[in-house]
């Protein structure tokens, strides 16, 4: 491994940026990615199947809940749907029809899974992207703002206000946003996407929709906003003590361009690991953001699915949702291995 | 190690430890004194409903929609959520433990193994998967609190495997080996006894993030119907929030205090067991 590290510390500096991918230790790397995204998928679907096996029931049990039905009726749609066959078999042919993005179809919306998760996944997806860029901004400029006031009331209000934040459940957030914006200023939209029946047009209806996700977007922030302010507070006041930032503060450069070109520059890598783990939680948080503000995404899309007892739409979910995280923490790995040459590759 | 009493001490005498422990004994004392201030439970429809607070001597918290008594559930709120968080920790901690002692101990193919595994369940989206384990399971509290452990345990597991790690190369485990102590012994015996510190205030901050977990699980309806948790009662009180906020305020309060004192607590800890880091 200790060759791996060396041979990616002193990359070849003639080869062009894009080749990196293509020599030496790279392809290894990226195969070992690959395969770990692989086990991630593997595992949220080994962990639904066991799951439905656990619970009290099978799918035909709940079918004939609803219905009248026979012993031999019963019996005919268990041969039908496969569940008269062995597990591992079961498994296998669940494994499959997942690999071909088949989640089978959704009783409660009469529809193919597949279609509903995909006409609500855009909706989480710009919910969690805008929440990303947002609470990493604020995050970071607040954790840079209190490092270069270590120690003074500055610093002190905004460790303040981040710990406020941390302890300060999302949906407790939400709820307060409600409550003072719509409940008491009348200032915001209470809920929805957009304004129901205006049927606005053009730069109106993008206005619209911005209005409406204000609250949303930023109540799925706070949380974040507070660890990337820890963070950046304390990787900027490590790397302010390092010889480089003395240099250049020796060079006579002006003190907001050694903290924002040369310290804050190295200071980000931490930040930029954090974001892929945000995602994964963001994606859990947008269940509850999206209840409470009534938003046709994916987590609304879940939290029904439970309390209608609709099995496949629920795990869909689960496994679009794994497997829209993994792309993203794979993409990231990938920037930063393309952005950073130092990065540890064992 | 050190002498529980002596411990406390320290933590009270830190600012931020007596601000996060006097929080929390009023948490544990609410939640240990709930059935000899309100005897006839939370559920009981005690009084008018949507009495504000402050409007009826008698009920000092008003009352909810169906005229129960908030203070009641507030108080019978906090045996559940409390008793919830700790548990869900516990289990997490026994399971981090285990799997992050073996990985750090042994390395090799088994930590190889067991630390993708571990790297895998934290990619997956932990509170969806919660809601997916109580949906499907069906919500009672021995689910929820398998469901907030199951989520929860990675965290423990790497910081467990870093420390052996850390403390596998030491002289006391090489003599142990040498005078031929079985594995578990020195995994159990010796080496864990000596990481305790950092597993300790992590726990503190599990303890937090469990109860959140519970408090949005209930709020969603997804509570174990049979017990009031503060996360039920904000779930109730939010159908009224135009006209009746205080409903959701009140046990919102409770919320957010007990998770601010435990993470206090935990980063008073920190300063208290790792007296070097703070030179930092």
């Amino acid at each position: 491994m200790s060759d791996l590290k060396t041979a990616a510390a002193t990359p070849d500096r003639n080869a062009a940026p894009g080749l990196r991918f293509l020599l030496g230790p790279l392809p290894r790397y990226v195969l070992r990615r690959l395969s770990q995204a692989f086990l991630v998928m593997l595992l949220v679907v080994v962990g639904s199947f066991v799951l439905v096996k656990m619970a009290p029931g099978d799918m035909v049990d709940v079918l004939a809940g609803n219905a009248d039905m026979t012993a031999e009726q019963m019996a005919a749609l268990r041969a039908r749907y496969g569940l008269d066959q062995p597990t591992w078999v079961q498994l296998l042919r669940y494994m499959y029809s997942l690999a071909t993005l088949d989640f089978g179809y959704s009783p409660l919306n009469a529809a193919p899974v597949l279609d509903i998760i995909l006409a609500r996944w855009p909706v989480t997806a710009l919910l969690v992207v805008s929440s990303v860029l947002i609470s990493m901004t604020v995050g970071t400029i607040m954790g840079v703002v209190a490092a270069r006031n270590a120690g003074n009331p500055v610093d002190l209000s905004i460790s303040l206000l981040m710990l406020f934040f941390y302890a300060t459940p999302t949906f407790i957030v939400a709820i307060g946003f409600i409550l003072i914006f719509s409940v008491f200023l009348g200032m915001m939209p209470i809920a929805g996407f957009s304004t129901v029946g205006a049927d606005y047009t053009g730069l109106r209806y993008v206005w619209d929709v911005i209005t409406h996700l204000t609250m949303p977007v930023l109540a799925l922030c706070t949380f974040f906003t507070a660890i990337y302010g820890r963070i950046g507070r304390a990787a900027m006041l490590e790397v302010l003590t390092l010889d480089y930032v003395r240099t250049a503060r020796a060079k006579g450069l002006s003190e907001r361009r050694v903290i924002y070109v040369h310290a804050l520059r190295n200071a980000m890598l931490p930040l930029v690991t954090m974001a892929g783990l945000q995602v994964s939680s963001l994606v859990g948080g947008a269940v509850l953001i999206e209840t409470i503000f009534g938003l046709p995404g994916m987590g609304r899309t879940a939290f029904d699915a439970v309390f209608e007892r609709d099995t496949n739409l629920l795990l869909g979910v689960v496994f679009v949702s794994s497997l829209s995280v993994v792309v993203v923490n794979f993409v990231i790995d990938m920037l930063y291995m393309a952005l950073d040459p130092r990065v540890e590759l064992a | 190690m050190f002498g529980r009493r002596f411990l406390l001490w320290r933590l009270a005498s830190h600012p931020s430890g007596l601000v996060g422990l006097t929080l929390i004994v009023l948490a544990v004392a609410m939640a240990v004194f709930a059935d000899w201030f309100y005897s006839s439970g939370p559920w009981t429809l005690a009084g008018p409903p949507r009495l504000w607070p402050g409007q009826d001597p008698a009920f000092p918290l008003g009352t909810d929609s169906l005229g129960r008594d908030l203070a009641a559930g507030l108080f019978h709120g906090a045996r559940v959520s409390l008793a919830v968080g700790i548990a869900a920790a516990a289990v997490s901690v026994v399971i981090g433990t285990v799997v992050g002692g073996l990985s750090g101990y042994y390395g090799g193919w088994l930590d190889d193994v067991l630390m993708r595994l571990t790297d895998a369940m934290q990619t997956i989206p932990s509170f969806l998967s919660a809601i997916a384990i109580v949906g499907i399971l069906g919500p009672s509290l021995s689910t929820i609190i398998f469901a907030i452990a199951i989520v929860s345990w990675p965290m423990i597991a790497r910081l467990v495997r870093a420390e052996f790690l850390r403390l596998r190369t030491y002289d006391f485990v090489q003599s142990c080996k040498i005078i031929g102590m079985s594995d578990m012994r020195i995994i159990f015996g010796q080496i864990l006894p000596n990481c305790m510190a950092p597993i300790i205030v992590a726990s503190s901050v599990l303890v937090a993030t469990a109860i959140i977990v519970e408090a949005s699980l209930s709020f969603l309806g997804l509570g174990d119907p049979n017990v009031m948790s503060w996360g039920t009662i904000l779930g109730n009180g939010r159908a009224a929030l135009r006209t009746a906020w205080y409903m959701t305020a009140i046990p919102a309060v409770a919320l957010v205090s007990t998770v601010l004192a435990l993470n206090l607590v935990g980063d008073a800890l920190n300063d208290v067991l790792n007296p070097r880091l703070k030179e930092r």
